[in-house]
């Protein structure tokens, strides 16, 4: 499999690994080391003088580059804000940006969203805007200055897949900057249908973090990401209304008797 | 001495308190790699934690990395 590379990055894998839902970092640190994943995503939250462990010694350890987000914010100003704190607080210009417009669907708000991207790249950061599956906006975005796109599957954590190939395959079709398919991922051939049909990645947490084996799942998901790579690059066989036979048609034998 | 608004609670801190005691009354170990700080909203530097006073009423938020995402 290529190295996949976003802005100014290369990584050896195309999974991207969001580390919420997990029970304990125990369990991140197995699954991400199964994943193979060599970024993760964090969120900022108040200091809880209560917690055990450091999940940024956790993800340094397995060698993942960290990812913040700025998950919670449902405006422009407050995601910009979020991303800034991060930058303070871990030392990177890059942000997964999501803007929520819905509590209920978690869908992105995409004027929100627009705003606070032409912002943050103004401010030199490199932007991995979380999207819906809006082959507009996400072009909207990518002019913006983006440095990749990720459009959803499905809403986060509901585990359906991905809901609208045809839209899926347009913004690959239209982006210059790596599609990363973020949210809704289930299983291993959802995450295998995003690659087959052209996602330079995959980013997801639930599908693996709620799993009853998260690390066997890591495992299924290092193996989907990379099948569904090589059977799009493999190049599938069309579909066909009817069957088209695979042994000759030649020299078949007569059995009727006489 | 200052009445602050700390991570959401109320506190009183000593007077001539600062930022960076805001951030050790918040739980934030050490030298508290990985920590943000929101006064009033916007983020203040780290290089400017022991030189500014919190004043009657601020409004801090100290941050740091957690689980999350999808």
């Amino acid at each position: 499999m290529d190295a996949l590379t976003i802005g100014d990055r290369t990584f050896g894998s195309r999974l991207i690994i969001g580390t919420g839902g997990f029970r304990n970092l125990e369990t991140v640190r197995k699954a991400v080391k199964a994943s193979g994943a060599e970024m993760a995503t964090v969120a900022m939250r108040r200091v809880d003088p209560s917690a055990r462990g450091s999940l940024l010694d956790v993800l340094t350890e397995v060698g993942c580059f960290v990812l913040p987000n700025t998950a919670g914010c449902f405006t422009a100003r407050d995601a910009v804000t979020t991303a800034r704190l991060a930058r303070e607080a871990l030392e990177t210009d890059w942000v997964k940006l999501e803007v929520i417009g819905d509590d209920r669907t978690l869908l992105p708000d995409g004027s929100e969203l627009l705003e606070a991207a032409e912002t943050l790249v103004g401010e030199g950061f490199t932007v991995l805007p979380y999207t819906n599956d809006d082959p507009v906006l996400a072009q909207r975005l990518e002019d913006a200055g983006c440095a990749a796109v990720m459009p959803l599957g499905s809403p986060i954590g509901s585990g359906m897949g991905i809901l609208n190939t045809y839209n899926l395959r347009l913004i690959v079709e239209q982006s210059h900057v790596p599609v990363i398919l973020d949210a809704g991922i289930g299983t291993a051939s959802d995450a295998a249908l995003a690659m087959e049909s052209g996602a330079d990645g995959v980013l997801l947490a639930s599908a693996i973090s709620r799993a009853e084996d998260p690390a066997a799942m890591a495992n299924a998901m290092r193996k989907a990401v990379e099948a569904g790579y090589e059977a799009r690059r493999a190049g599938r066989i069309p579909r066909r209304l009817y069957a088209e036979a695979s042994s000759p048609e030649e020299g078949v034998a007569e059995l009727q008797s006489p | 001495m200052p009445a602050v608004c700390l991570n959401g609670e109320e506190r009183t801190l000593p007077d001539g308190a600062t930022v960076l005691d805001a951030v050790h009354a918040s739980g934030a170990e050490g030298e508290a790699r990985g920590v943000a700080v929101a006064l009033d909203g916007e983020v203040l530097p780290r290089t400017e934690w022991t030189g500014t006073a919190l004043g009657e009423g601020c409004h801090v938020e100290v941050l740091h990395a957690v689980q999350g995402g999808c």
